[in-house]
Formats: C-alpha cells, structure tokens, sequence
C-alpha cells in the first residue's frame, strides 16, 4: 500500500471543494442552531436556491452571472422569511418540521419533469459557469511541495476559501457583539430576552436570514466547481452532513464549522483510499468486503466515529466541556 | 456603595416607606380599592384554561413608589395574572394600563421597554452565558443590538464600557460580583434568583414584578433579597411581588392583595389582611402563619403529619406527608 500517496491525496481533500461547500454549510447552521438554538433542518434547500440561482438566470434567462448571484442570495433571504414568518413564533419544532419539509420541496419541484423549461428537470442545468472562470487569474497548475493543482479548482479553492473566511470573521465580529449576546440569550431561555425588552422574533428571524445566505453560498461554489446544478445534490443527507460536521468541530465556536468539513473530508477519503489498498493488497478478504463497499463504509466508520465523539467529547473538538456540564445540572 | 445598603434594615422606617404608607392609609380596604396615585391599573381581566377560569381580575390598581404583595394559595392565578399583564399571555377579555398608556396586546418587549419588567417564577438565568454577560443583556438601548453596528465594534464599546460599569455595581450590590465570570448556570439556586433581580434592574424599570422571589431560596439569602427588595423602593421603584411566605410580606410590603381561584379577595395593609381570619382560614390555609423552616421542624418532629390528620379527619399518613411538601418547596 502506498501510504504516501494516500495520504497526499487526503490533505487535498483537507482543503478541498468539498470541504468548502459544508464548512459554509455548516457556518450557516452555526449561527441559527449554534447562536441562536434554531432546528434548521433545511440548509439544503438554501444551498440549492443559491445553486438555482446563477444557473436559471444564466441559462435559463440568458442574464447577467452577477444578477445571477443577486438573485442566488436574494432567494435565500426571501426563502428565510417565508420559512420563518409563519414558525418563528411558535415553538422551536415547528420551524424543524417546515424546513425539512420545505427542503425536500425545493428539490422536488427542481427536478419535477413540469418544471423542465426552468430548472432542467432531474438532469439540471449546466453552462454558467463561464463567466466565473474567465475571471480565473490561473493560467497553468500550480504546485505546493508534492500537491498539484490544476487551474480551475485552484481558481475555485481561492474564492471558496476567501468566502469561508469571511463568513468565519462575520461570525466571529457578531458573536463578540451585543447583537450576538442576544442570540445566545435566545438560545438558552428566549422568555427571558422578552423579559428584558428585546425583540426575540426580529433576532431569530435575522439569524435564519444569514444562515441561508450562508447556505446559498454553499450552493453557489458547489454549482460553479461542478459547472451544473444538480437537484439531488441538495437531498435532506447534505443538511444532516453539514449537521454532523459542525456538531463533530464544535457548535457555537467559530472555527468548529471549519474545522469540521475539513476533517471529515479528509477523513472520508483516507478511509476509502485505505480501504481501497487493504482489499486490493489481500488484506481483507473478499467476503467481508470488496472496493464497491467502500463508500458505504465509510459512512458507517464515520457514524462511529460521531458516536464515539458524542460520548467523549460531547462538546465537539473546540467547544468549552464546562458549557456541557451546565446541562446537565 | 454597597455597604451603605448593608446599614438599611428592611424593618426600620425610611422616608420612603414612611411615605408609602402614608399614601396608602385613606384607601379602603377592600377589593378594587382605587389608589391616590396608581401605577398599573386593571380592569375586567379573564383568563379561561378550557373550562377553568384561572384569573377573574374586576378592578386592581397598584400605588406608584410602593411594594405591593400579591398573595394567595398555589393555582390562585398569580403567575397567570403577571403574564398576562407583561404580554406573556393573552387574556380572553379586559384592559390594563401602565402610567395612562395601555398595555392591552402589547407584545413582552414593549412592555419591558415601557418600564414594567417582570421576574419568572422558574428562574430565568441564562446558563451558558456568563454572570457579566446576563448583566449586559438587560441594558436597552444598546447600539451594537444592530446587526450592522455589530459588525462595527468602535460604534458600540463606548456604550458597552458604560453598560459594564453599571452592571459591576450592580452586581457588587447583589454581592454577585465574585462570580463576573462565571457561567450563569454554575449559580446556586438563591444566587440565579438574585441574577435576575439585579439583570432586571438593567433595564431600568419603574415597576419591578417579582414572582416568587424568594422560592427556592437557602434562609441565609432571603434576608439579603428581603432587603434588595426594600431597596427598590428606596430607588424610586414600584414592586408587586408574589410570595407565599407571610413573615416576608409581613416585613416589607406596604400593601397586600390576596388572590384566591383568580380573583382579588382582599386588599390590605399586611397586618390588616393577615389578621383577617375569614381570608387566613379560607384562602391561605391553616398554616398561613408558619414559615417553611418552621414546617420541615414540624414535619421532622412528626406533628404536622398527626396536625394534617387531625384536620383531614384521617389518621397519620408517614408516607404522604413528605413529599407534599417538597412540592410546595419548588414553589408551584
Ligand atoms: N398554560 C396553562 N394551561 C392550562 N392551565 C393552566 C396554565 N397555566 C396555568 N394554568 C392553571 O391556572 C391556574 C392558575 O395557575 P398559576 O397562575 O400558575 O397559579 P399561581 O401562580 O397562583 O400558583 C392553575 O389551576 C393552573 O393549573
Ligand atoms: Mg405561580
């Protein structure tokens, strides 16, 4: 087994696409279930406004990528508003069962055959990422030490990692504000906020609002790097994904979100490359397994790898163990 | 600053109380009494849980500048009534005002920012935040409460400077300034109580609604909030608490109105009402007079078990006994 190898594929996976799609993800789900303790379960269904965005108005429309992108974070506000008019005062649960619902019904109406002329049906769309790769200043791959990059996923890593970042400092300026002692006040007893003359629904309804935006972001780098817009990437398993990672990096840290994707990305692909080489080398027989299973182990090795988290470190990697003792007073 | 407030005994009279009562001594004891100069006036307030009508509130004033105790056996609508009347809960008929401005469908923030601001019988401490933070959140008016200016700290540390120096007073006052930063959730019980107080007191109100204040609390401490209490009115501000426990009433209430299945059934100065025996006996039990230390001796000694018996006309029940009143240590 070449070690070497699958670990350099590994690292890149550490810093890669993917990483960045649910590191923006899961910093959205942060700021409303971290911060502000809001069940929202339909994180997909902003990434995938956010991915219809651009590709509909590009495509479909012929318009402009840049009202493309208005368009993609506009969605996710008005998404954010219609999720959260009606729920937002009423019991936390509620705004889970409306977003989960509304995710799956964002997906199905994408890929509804009815549909076809818009959102290009199951296939989606593809052809408008043009615009956003003729901004690409990278013209030839460029290599760090043994890692190589060709210029579009370079180009592609930059501007998601730029995005990431800025959405890190976002959070970070808001958690340390006033404005973010109120969501946290929310989060643990939001009668109380009430009580001392703060506008609960205002603050909830404006932390579901940046989230999505944030989960539209997500769906835009996502569609760009694929150069098409899938409805079925945005099934309800991205949102439960971006769940686990936040919850595995730490909820209510700024940097767990982050840290999250990356290790699970990583992780992912050092256990199938890794699993890969065992079958191949004879490692591990063929009965008990063979190379088409490998992505479902994985899946399974991660789960044990979340429970044992759960047990251990209940707090996530970087969240504060005495804030979990609290609850259990 | 806080070892003036050390020297003030809740018994002694002030000029404040002095004038309170003073106030109070021509009004008519009686439910509905009008009062020279109310605060919070209602009228005709009902509250229906399915068939139950938990508050049936006539008429009620409350007198700006004293400490009114609202009393009455547990289910007699007191927290029902303080929700209602901070827009917790929505009444199914009647009006209220607060200084001539009506409060009726007001939404809680509104009320709290009008200046009446209220406690929570269940205590309120928000627990991953910490003693410091709960402090701050309770300021009004905080600029960096905008999501864009908290984006932009130089437009708001001026403000939060202020809000800290007056939160670390206060929490020097409430002797809470031990624990700045410590989680809210590592308090004891009577120190989450006097969080509260003290968090509500950021907001600046000028009534202060207090529901149970001293529930749950260790007797070491009651003596202490006993006197935080009395010092609300010493700063201007109006109380209307709730309380079970007589002898606390008794010591720094200026006027008491008793609640009983929802509504006002007697209103008084303490000494008047208590030594009402109708009231006592029909409303607050037989065991009106006894503080809870009293009772657990008693109930240790075994005589209130035989006593309870006495009166159910029953014979000593070992089992039951302890455990009612734990329920009545939680306050519900
Ligand atoms: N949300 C509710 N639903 C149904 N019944 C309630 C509710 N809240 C209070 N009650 C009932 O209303 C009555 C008054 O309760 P409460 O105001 O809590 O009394 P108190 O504070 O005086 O002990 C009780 O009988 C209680 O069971
Ligand atoms: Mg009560």
């Amino acid at each position: 087994m070449d070690w070497g190898n699958i670990l350099e594929l590994s690292m890149r996976e550490l810093i890669g696409v993917q990483a960045i799609v649910f590191a923006l993800a899961a910093i959205g789900i942060n700021v409303q279930f971290g911060y502000t303790g809001l069940l929202n379960f339909g994180q997909a269904a902003f990434a995938a406004v956010g991915g219809y965005g651009i590709a509909v108005i590009v495509t479909t429309y012929d318009m402009s990528f840049w009202l493309g992108l208005v368009v993609a974070i506009a969605g996710a506000i008005v998404l954010a508003l219609l999720l959260g008019i009606p729920t937002l005062r009423l019991r936390a649960d509620y705004l889970a069962i409306v977003t989960i619902a509304a995710s799956e019904i964002v997906r199905l109406v994408g890929r509804s055959a009815s549909g076809r002329e818009v959102f290009g049906g199951s296939d989606g769309i593809t052809g408008f990422s043009n615009t956003f790769y003729d901004f690409n200043p990278f013209t030839e791959p460029v290599s760090f030490g043994p890692f190589e990059f060709r210029e579009r996923v370079l180009w592609v890593l930059a501007v998601g990692w730029v995005l990431v970042a800025l959405c890190t400092l976002t959070v970070w300026l808001l958690m340390r504000s006033p404005w973010g002692r109120v969501l946290k006040g929310i989060r643990e007893d939001e009668d109380a906020v009430r009580s001392l003359g703060k506008n609960v629904y205002a603050y909830k309804m404006q932390s579901l609002v940046i989230g999505g935006v944030m989960g539209a972001l997500a769906g835009v780098v996502y569609s760009l790097f694929q150069g098409a817009m899938q409805p079925d990437v945005y099934a309800t398993n991205f949102t439960f994904f971006a769940y686990a990672i936040l919850i595995l990096g730490g909820a209510a840290t700024v940097f767990g979100p982050v840290l999250g994707a990356a290790i699970v990305w990583f992780a992912f692909q050092f256990i199938d490359l890794a699993l890969r080489g065992a079958i191949q080398q004879g490692y591990i027989p063929d009965w008990l397994m063979d190379s088409n299973d490998t992505g479902a182990v994985r899946f399974m090795l991660t789960g044990v790898v979340l429970v044992l988290l759960l047990v251990f470190r209940p707090q996530g990697i970087l969240g504060d163990r005495r804030e979990i003792a609290l609850d259990a007073r | 600053m806080p070892a003036d407030d050390d020297q003030r005994t809740p018994t002694s009279l002030t000029a404040k109380r002095e004038a309170a009562v003073a106030a109070l001594a021509g009004v008519p004891r009686e439910p509905g009494a009008k009062k020279p100069d109310p605060i919070l006036i209602a009228d005709d307030v009902k509250r229906h849980f399915g068939g139950l009508l938990a508050v049936d509130v006539d008429h009620v004033e409350v007198q700006r500048g004293s400490i009114t105790a609202l009393i009455g056996p547990n289910g007699a609508g007191k927290t029902t009534f303080f929700n209602l009347l901070t827009g917790f809960d929505r009444p199914n008929s009647g009006s209220w005002s607060f200084n001539g401005r009506s409060l009726h469908g007001t939404p809680p923030f509104k009320v709290a920012r009008a200046g009446m601001v209220r406690t929570f019988q269940l205590t309120k401490a928000l627990s991953k935040l910490t003693v410091i933070e709960n402090m701050r959140l309770g300021a009004t008016g905080q600029r960096g409460e905008t999501f864009w200016r908290a984006l932009l700290p130089f437009t708001w540390r001026a403000q939060e400077r202020e809000i800290t120096g007056r939160a670390e007073d206060l929490l020097a006052r409430f002797k809470l300034d031990t624990k700045r930063d410590d989680f809210a959730g590592s308090l004891s019980g009577g120190q989450r109580k006097l969080l509260e107080m003290a968090r509500a007191l950021m907001v600046g109100p000028e009534l202060v609604m207090l529901d149970e204040p001293m529930a749950g609390v260790n007797p070491a401490l009651t003596q202490s909030l006993l006197e935080h209490v009395s010092n609300l009115r010493e700063q201007g501000m109006t109380v209307l608490f709730v309380e079970h426990d007589m002898d606390m009433v008794r010591d720094i209430a200026d006027w008491v109105v008793v609640m009983g299945q929802g509504k006002i059934l007697a209103e008084g100065p303490p000494d008047a009402v208590m030594s009402d025996h109708k009231v006592i006996d029909a409303y607050l039990g037989a065991h009106h007079d006894q503080s809870l230390a009293e009772l657990e001796e008693q109930l240790e000694s075994g005589t209130l078990a035989e006593q309870v018996a006495a009166e159910l006309g029953q014979e000593p029940a070992e089992t039951v006994v302890p455990e009612r009143a734990a329920e009545t240590g939680d306050g519900r």
